[in-house]
Formats: structure tokens, sequence, C-alpha cells
């Protein structure tokens, strides 16, 4: 069986591009576009790991890692935060509030493969 | 009939009371709780209202009018400058200054020459006002027994001798029990504020006595008056005499504070200076309610003794007597009574300090018997001195009144006496306030002074008594017509008084300020000349001991206390001044430069500062500074005030400046902390395109057999992507050259109009695209502005393209339009799309902020054109702004200024 | 260096003000009497009065 995995970002093209590629290595893709959205998606879908954004309008990645983390139901769920600004501190953050790995956009598409199927024991 | 002894008994029993007032003063100053109050403070300084007020006021009305006000407000306006009367009391009390003589004498280098001088002048001056304190009593009495034939006395037995002996007894028992003059006489003053109440009593119940017991109120005597022209005149004042007015409140104003009872009571008997304050409204009213009755006595008199030829000076006296109404005769007999004792009290404890210090003890301390007999104890001697003193100024009044009887030298000596002590003037205040000053300044224009009074008004009194001849006057000196004792140079129409005051002052200051200016002051006097004038400044201790310089033994200086103090209030002083040193007692003290000042200061209290220096250097020796040296001193204290006035000035300059720095620095983080974020989300806005592009051309480069309706949609998104990337960097590197100032303008005339037309026809095809109605509303002819043009076209272009973007398609509509009045250009773009919350209308004009749902629209905007299209507008004067509500619409505004109209 | 403080200013402007009011030629202004009372002797008396009002206020209000 096919992990699950959902997609959080506000942006619509980096949302096409990592459809299009997780569905490619045979993951079952769901997608969301904003925080509170993404935590309907994950009580709906049932996701295996999100590749989640943190910036992003109505609930930001952090919130929603928070909210996925203080939830004990889903203590298997991994979570792969994305950000865009490049900093230490963030990158700190995300990891101190419960995110198991931190991507850099822009990223390369083979090493976050690697790091979604590593992390997800397949492959 | 009153009878000569009730009148002897009741005057008996009234100077008991005062010596019961001043024995409970006295006993109460030695229990250490004083009964000097403010409100006693300001009833002593009434003695300045002596018989001559008492009696004299009312015979001077019955001539001059309302003229006799002139004494009362002189003293009112001057108390009015504290400042001047605290600036005495402060120097007073810092170098322990007994006597105005003491005081000039100190100010000008210890003199003992200027001391003696001074006392010589107050003598003169004021004995004769003594005298006519005693006769005033002794004409009271005279007239109490005019309506009797009782003589109590013995022909022998003279009752003004009488009532001078009492009073020198008086004097002595109270002005001289302790010897050093610092210490205040509390229980005198305690006797003159009660004097000061019972002649105030007095003179107001004989005044309500007459103007409403005998006339029908105020009114009704002025009435009365005013239908005989002789008094009628009494009632208007002679606006001829405007001079003499002037220089009476002159004269008065300067007596209040130079006569030595005065000075005695404002200066030498103040125990707080805060007590000044009450004094300054309480005396004044005080003067105001004695003078009130005064003008209606004088017209009652005259009305009622009608052809009579009374004396009007006895009045207050006959009036009542007249009526039979004797108990008030008696009281105010007392009421008499009471101004003259007070007067004299007063006056001769000033005056035999003056003589004790300044006369008899210079001449003590030369002669040699004094020296070789080294008695152990001087302060007895100094004391007997002082009583001595004070029973031969009364003796010397007694026999000036004697000699003088009715005559005119004794009538006029109130205002003689009061032009006197005016030659203190110059001195005085030039000593307070001008550091130039000097000794032989101060010398000549006192001697002028005093001189020119000598022949315009003491020798011309004397004249007119008879005494001398009167050619001087008449005629002039040797019958030169220019010496005319009282037309000095021609100069008449004015009254002996205003014309003595003219010609003594200006000589006075002229001599004091001329030889002044050239002459140097000696070491001392440079000295005393800075402790004077700059005594507010700060505690002068160590200037102080910087000035002496020299050898002593506290041995020596220990001895020389104890002979002119006695033992036990030298050791009491001794001990007061080790604590203030921090040591235990005196023994273990230095014989350095502050202890050879405390005793000189401890002397001078006692012996007057001239005195005192003399004594000091007699058992010290005294390294001579010279004068560029004292002053080199002095400069270096002023410096030392200046560097640290200089440093305190530089220390709050360094703390402003801190503050300061310190909010530029938090400036400078705000900013720093900010360029960081922008950094941040600039790279954030960089990133976000490119992970796109790079993702999906990663996906195309590794899988070239990707479906070709794929490929084209990435290539699509790759390319929009790649021009959103491009649009971006565009606009930061606009931004930052607007933000730095390098952007680069072309102002020249720009019509809005067509900006406006030209714009909305560029974005014509999009708006069709996407179904949104477009709408304009733009005059012919618009008023050129000054702008860039093209930047305005940004600036439009960006607004329309964000207002297309937010409407719905299909049913969208933006509407333009624009307008001015006299000062701006008005562009609005209207549109019907979601509208804005109060905070998204502020939050969208920062950068990177975008309004609405991102998720659609956000590979078009880059969160920029609204802040560079702000500035912009800003850069040309203008605003932009947006007015909006939730759901109703946004509408864009943004102005630009029309030139301003060339005149 | 401390400033004259400003009660002592007070009274001084007060003083100021008493010179002008007190002497020629304002004192040649009122005439005529006043309820059989000279405007002079009311006038003198008034001003006078006033002084004293003022230097009473300054002198004694408490507290700034």
């Amino acid at each position: 069986m096919a992990h699950k995995i959902l997609i959080v970002d506000d942006e619509p093209n980096i949302v096409i591009s990592l459809e299009f590629l997780m569905k490619k290595e045979g993951f079952e893709v769901a997608v969301a576009t904003d925080g509170e959205e993404a935590l309907a998606k994950v009580a709906s879908f049932n996701p295996d790991l999100i590749l989640l954004d943190v910036m992003m309008p109505k609930k930001s990645g952090f919130e929603v890692c928070e909210a996925l983390r203080g939830d004990p139901s889903r203590a298997g769920l991994l979570i792969v935060m994305l950000t865009a600004k490049g900093r230490d501190t963030e990158v700190a953050k995300g990891l101190a509030i419960g995110a198991d790995a931190y991507v850099t956009k822009p990223f390369s598409t083979k090493d976050l493969v690697v790091k979604v199927k590593s992390m997800l024991g397949v492959g | 009939m009153l009878s000569g002894w009730f009148v002897a008994a009741l005057s008996t029993a009234y100077v008991l009371v005062l010596f019961a007032v001043a024995r409970f003063g006295d006993a109460r100053a030695d229990a250490g709780r004083s009964i000097i109050s403010a409100n006693v403070y300001a009833l002593s300084l009434a003695v300045y209202c002596t018989s001559w007020t008492f009696y004299g006021s009312v015979g001077r009305a019955t001539s001059g009018g309302l003229s006799f006000l002139t004494i009362y407000i002189g003293p009112t306006l001057m108390l009015m400058f504290v400042g001047v009367i605290i600036k005495m009391i402060r120097i007073s009390k810092a170098y322990r200054i007994t006597s105005i003589a003491d005081f000039i004498a100190s100010r000008y280098g210890k003199s003992q020459l200027l001391a003696g001088l001074v006392t010589v002048i107050a003598v003169i001056g004021v004995v004769p006002y003594i005298a006519l304190q005693l006769k005033a009593v002794s004409a009271s009495l005279d007239v109490l027994f005019q309506y009797s034939d009782d003589k109590f006395l013995p022909w022998w037995l003279d009752s003004t001798l009488l009532i001078a002996a009492v009073l020198a007894l008086f004097t002595i028992l109270f002005g001289t029990r302790h010897l050093d003059a610092t210490e205040r006489h509390e229980g005198m003053v305690a006797a003159v504020a009660f004097e000061s109440v019972v002649k105030l009593v007095a003179f107001m119940a004989v005044g309500l006595f007459v103007t409403y017991g005998m006339f029908g109120g105020f009114s009704d005597l002025f009435q009365r008056a005013a239908e005989s022209p002789e008094l009628a005149r009494l009632l208007q004042l002679d606006s001829s005499r405007a001079g003499t007015w002037t220089a009476m409140i002159l004269l008065s104003g300067l007596a209040i504070i130079f006569l030595p009872r005065q000075f005695q009571i404002i200066v030498v008997e103040n125990v707080d200076e805060s007590h000044l304050k009450r004094a300054v409204w309480l005396f004044p009213l005080y003067l105001l309610l004695i003078n009130i009755f005064v003008l209606p006595l004088a017209l009652g008199g005259l009305l009622h003794f009608q052809g009579q030829n009374l004396n009007p000076d006895t009045f207050v006296l006959t009036l009542p007597m007249a009526r039979g109404a004797e108990a008030l005769a008696l009281l105010v007999f007392i009421g008499g009574l009471s101004a003259a004792t007070g007067m004299v009290i007063v006056e001769t404890i000033a005056l035999s300090t003056m003589v004790c210090n300044d006369l008899v003890m210079p001449w003590l301390l030369r002669s040699t018997w004094l020296q070789v007999e080294k008695r152990q104890d001087l302060s007895g001697l100094l004391i007997g001195i002082r009583r001595v003193a004070i029973a031969v100024i009364l003796l010397l009044g007694y026999i000036y009144f004697r000699a003088a009887g009715e005559a005119y030298a004794l009538v006029g000596i109130g205002l003689i006496s009061f032009a006197a002590v005016a030659q203190f003037a110059p001195a005085m205040f030039g000593g307070m306030y001008w550091k130039q000053g000097t000794r032989a300044g101060a010398v000549a224009g006192l001697l002028a002074g005093f001189g020119i009074w000598l022949y315009t008004l003491l020798l011309p009194s004397f004249a007119k008594s008879g005494w001398i001849t009167s050619g001087f006057v008449e005629q002039g000196l040797f019958g030169i017509s220019w010496m005319k004792a009282q037309a000095l140079f021609g100069l008449s129409g004015m009254d002996e008084i205003s014309h003595c005051l003219w010609w003594s002052l200006l000589a006075n200051i002229g001599c004091y300020v001329g030889v002044s200016l050239n002459s140097r002051p000696d070491a001392v006097e440079a000295g005393q000349a800075e402790r004077f004038v700059d005594v507010f400044r700060h505690a002068q201790r160590e200037t102080d001991s910087r000035l002496w310089r020299g050898n002593a033994s506290v041995d020596a200086l220990v001895g020389l206390l104890e002979r002119f103090l006695g033992p036990a209030r030298a050791r009491q002083q001794l001990g007061v001044y080790a604590q203030s040193r921090g040591a235990k007692d005196w023994h273990g003290l230095p014989a350095d430069a502050d202890f050879v000042h405390f005793a000189e200061a401890e002397l001078a209290g006692a012996i007057g500062s001239a005195s005192a220096r003399v004594m000091v250097a007699s058992v010290a020796q005294e390294e001579d500074l010279g004068l560029d040296e004292v002053l080199d001193i002095l400069d270096e204290a002023t410096q030392v005030r200046a560097y640290s006035r200089d440093l305190e000035a530089k220390q709050q300059e360094l703390e402003a400046a801190t503050a300061d720095l310190r909010q530029a620095n938090d400036r400078l983080r705000e900013l720093d902390r900010m360029k960081d974020d922008f950094i941040s989300t600039v790279t954030h806005e960089l990133r976000t395109p490119l992970t796109s592009i790079r993702a999906l051309s990663e996906m195309l480069h590794e899988d070239p057999r990707l479906e070709l309706e794929a490929r084209t949609r990435f290539l699509g998104i790759i390319v929009s992507e790649a021009e959103r990337l491009t649009r971006l960097i565009n606009q930061i590197l606009d931004m930052a050259k607007m933000e730095s100032g390098r952007a680069e303008w072309t102002t020249g005339e720009v019509d809005i109009g067509e900006v406006v037309r030209e714009s909305m026809a560029t974005l014509g095809q999009l708006f069709r695209e996407k179904g949104v109605e477009l709408a304009g509303d733009i005059p012919d002819s618009c008023p050129a502005v000054l702008a860039d043009r093209d930047r305005l076209t940004q600036v439009m272009i960006n607004l329309l393209s964000n207002a297309v973007k937010f409407v719905p398609g299909g049913n969208g509509r933006v509407g333009v339009r624009v307008g001015w009045d006299e000062k701006v250009v008005r562009v609005e773009v209207s549109d019907n799309g979601p509208g804005l919350t109060a905070e998204e209308c502020v939050v969208i004009f920062e950068k990177f902020r975008q309004g609405g749902n991102t998720m659609t629209d956000k590979p078009q905007g880059t969160g920029l054109g609204l802040p560079i299209s702000r500035q912009i507008v800003e850069y040309f004067g203008g605003n932009l702004w947006v007015e909006s509500q939730p759901g109703a619409g946004a509408n864009f505004i943004f102005t630009v200024p029309l030139p301003a109209p060339e005149e | 260096m401390k400033r004259a403080s400003p009660v002592r200013q007070r009274f001084a402007a007060l003083g100021l003000l008493g010179v002008p009011l007190l002497t020629y030629p304002l004192l040649s202004l009122p005439g005529g009497s006043l309820a059989g009372i000279p405007a002079t002797y009311l006038y003198l008396f008034g001003v006078w009065a006033g002084l004293i009002a003022l230097a009473t206020w300054v002198a004694e209000r408490r507290g700034k």
C-alpha cells in the first residue's frame, strides 16, 4: 500500500511541482493551500508524511506543526518543513517544535525524494 | 483734673509693664524658646514711628496737607525690595556685623577710619532726633498739666531728665545684658513690639474719637474743611511740589533701612529671614492704619481751635482734653510715651554699640595702658563702656533738648536726620553690589555728602535758631551768592530737604564712584568686596581660609577670646565651633586659617570688625598677602566656580548626548532589525519562484519522456515564474534606489489627464480579457503638474492592475476620476472588489504585504507595487491612500500638488 | 547658582509698580471728591491698601 503524503503550500506552482514529483514516485498525494485546510486534510486524508510550508496565510507552518504535535493520536506522523527563509533560527525553531526534517527552498527534487523515502522507510 | 502724681504713677506702671515684657522675652530667649515670631518682628519695625509720627504728623498735615504720607509710602515701597534686605542680613550674619558703621567698615577692608566716620555721622545726625523724643514727652506732659496747677516735681528735678534717666536705665538693663551684640536683644525687641501696639491703639482711639465723636465722620470733617479756603488747600495735593514728593519717598525709603535703629531692628535683631515675608506687608499695613486719622485729626484741630493759635503738634492731646476726655488723653500720652521710648531705647543701643566699637575701642586699643595692664577679662570693661555710652548719648540728647527748646533746630530734625543717614546709601548699596567700590571712594563719598548735609541743612537750622549768623544762608558764604546754603549754585525753587538730598547725593555718589574707579583696593578690601557682593554664591569658608596665611597659636587666640568675651562665653563659642569641625573639644584644633577666621569673627561680634582685625593681628603673625596675590586667589575661586559651572553644563551636555546616542542606537537597531527582516523577506520572495523553476526544470531534465502536455504546462509555469522573478528583482532595485535617493527622476510639466488616459489604454486589453468594465471621468484639459511622467504612469498602472486583480471577473467595475482644486490634482481609482478592513488599508502600503487571497494572485503581485507608488507620489509632494470598507470596494486616491502660482 | 526666588521677584515687581502709582504725574489725576471725601485721599489710601493686599497675597499663599 502506498504511503500517503500531504502537500501544504500556498504557492500553486510549487504545489503543482511537488504533487507531480510525489505522484511520480508512487505516493498517494493530497493538497492543501493554507494551514487550516492542512489540519482538515490531516484528519480526512490521514497522511503518513506532510510536506509543510512555513509561510502561509491563516495558519503558519509552525502553528500547524505545533497543533499536530499536540495531538497524541498523530504521534507517528512525519513532518517535513519547507521554508524559503534560509535563516538558521527558522530551522532551529522548526526542529524545536517537533518537525522531523527541514528542507530549504529551492530544493533539489532528487534529494527531497531520497529524504522522503528514507523517512518513510521505503526504497 | 489730672493729678501729677497720678500721671507719674501711670507712667511708672507703664514702664514697669515694659520691663515685664522685656524680662519675659529675655527669659524665653535664655530658655531657647524665642518669642520673636514673624508678627513680633514686623511690629518691632514700627519703631520707625516715633513721637515725631505720633505728634508731629498731625502738625505736618496742618501745614502740608497729605505730604506727610510720603514718610510712610517710602518705607512701604522700600520693603518690597526684600532681596536687598535679605542680602544685608545674610552678610551681617556671616561676618557677625553689629551695626551699620561696622557693615560699611567691614566691607571696605575693616577700616577703623570708615567705622569712626560713619559713627560720627550717625551720632551727629541722630542725637538731635533723640532730643526731639525727649521734647515730645516733655511737651505732652506740659499739655496734660496745662489743665492743672499741680506741680508734682520739686523745682530742681526736671521731668524730662527723669524720663531720660529711666530710659537710660531701661536701655542699659536690656540692651547690654550680653556683650556679643549679634546675640540679639530679644527682650528689647519684644518690648518695642509691645509699644508699637500701644501707640497704634492710642492713635486710632483718638482718631476715632475726634472723627466720629467730635465730628460726624470723615465726610462731615472733610466737607466742613472744604468750606474754608485755607483748609480746603490741605485736601488737595500741590502738583508744583511733585519733586519734593518724590524726594521724600526716596529719603524715607532710605531711612527705613539706614537709620541706626532700623538697621538694628531689621538686620541685627532678625531671628529668621522668613520673618521678612510677613514684615513686607504687616509693617506697611501698620503704617497705613496709623496714618488714616492724621488728616482728620489735623482738620479737626484746626476747625475746633480756630483762632486759638495752639501748637498743632499737640492736637492729639489737646483735642480730647478740650472735650474733657481725660482717660483718652492719658491713653494718648502713654501712646506718645511708647513712641518716644521705643525709639530712644533702640537708637541708643545701636549708637552705643557703634560708639563703643568704632570710636572708643580703637582709641583704647591704641593707648598704652590697656596693653600694659593686660587685663585678663576685658568683657566687663566693654559692657561698662557701652553702658556709659548709652548714658552719655541720652545725656547729649537731653542737653540738646535743653539748649534747643522750641528752636527750629529741634522741630525740623526728623527729616534732617533722615538726610544724614541717607548719606550711607551709596557706600552701602555700592558695597553690596559693586566689587570695584573702594575704601577711598567710600570715605570721599561720605565726607562729601556729609559736608554738604552739614552746610545745607544742619548749619542753616542752627542759623534759623539764631545760634550762628545766618549770613551764609542769606547772602552765601563770604558773600558769594552761589554759596547760599539753601540755593547752592543758584538752585532754588526746592524745599531745603530736597535741595540737600539732591546736592549731597550727587556729591556723595560722584565722589564714591569717581574715587573708587581711580583707586586700587588693598588686599583686605578686595577680599571683603568679594565676600560681600557674592554672599549668596556659596559657603565661603574655603576662600576665607585661603585668604589668610601666617602663624598663630591656639592659646594666644583663645586667650584673646577669653579676654574680650569673658571666659565662660568664649568656652561656649569654642565648643560650638569645635563641634562644627567635627572635633570633640577645641584643645586639639590646629591654629589654622579657619580657626583664625573663627576667632576674628567672634571678636568682631564683640568689638567690631576693624578692632577685631587689629587684635587678631597683635597675637598672630600674618603674612602679608599682596593685593595681586589676593586677587589671584579670588580669581581662582571665581574660576573654580566657573569651572564647576562649566563642568556641570558639560556633564549635562554629555548626558543629553548619551541619551541621543542611545536613541540613535535604538533607531539603528530597529533599522537593522528591519533590514534583516527585509532581506529575509526578499530572500523568501526570490526563493519562492526559484523553487518552482528549479523543481520543474529538474523534473523536465530528468524525465525526457514526459508527456507533451505536462512539458508544455511546466515550461509555461517556468516562464511565468521567471518573469515574476525578473519583475521582483526590478522592483526591489527600484525600491532600493528610491530609498537611498539614487533614483533618477526627470521632472517636467505633466498633464495628469493624459497620463491616466494612456495608462487606461495600455491596460485596456487586460480589462477586456477579464471582462472588467473600465470607466473614466477625465476632463479634457487638466492643469499641468511638475512630476516625472513615466513614474506617474507607473503609479497609475500599478493602481489599475491592482484593481483589475481584485474585482470579480465578469461583473467587475473599475472607475477612474480626475479632479482638482486650487492646491492639488486628485486621481481616484475605485473598484467594486471585496474591499479592505481598516487594518488592511494601512498594511497594504508596507513592503511585501499583499491584500486579498494570495493563493490566486501571488504569481502576479510582488508586494512592492503600492509601497513604490506611494514613494513616487510622496516624492512629488503628494499623498497616496485608500478609502475602503470590507465588501464595499476600494477607492485608491492619490494627489499631486499644483505648482504655486507665480506672483 | 540659585536664581532669585519667585516670591522676592514678585515683591520687587510690586515695589516697581508702586513707584509710578504713588508719585507724580499719576498722582495729579484724581480730583474732586467722593461722598464728601477728597478723591486724592481715597486714591492714595486705596492704592496703598491695594499694594499691601497684593503683598499679603504673595507672602501668605501656600504652595504653588
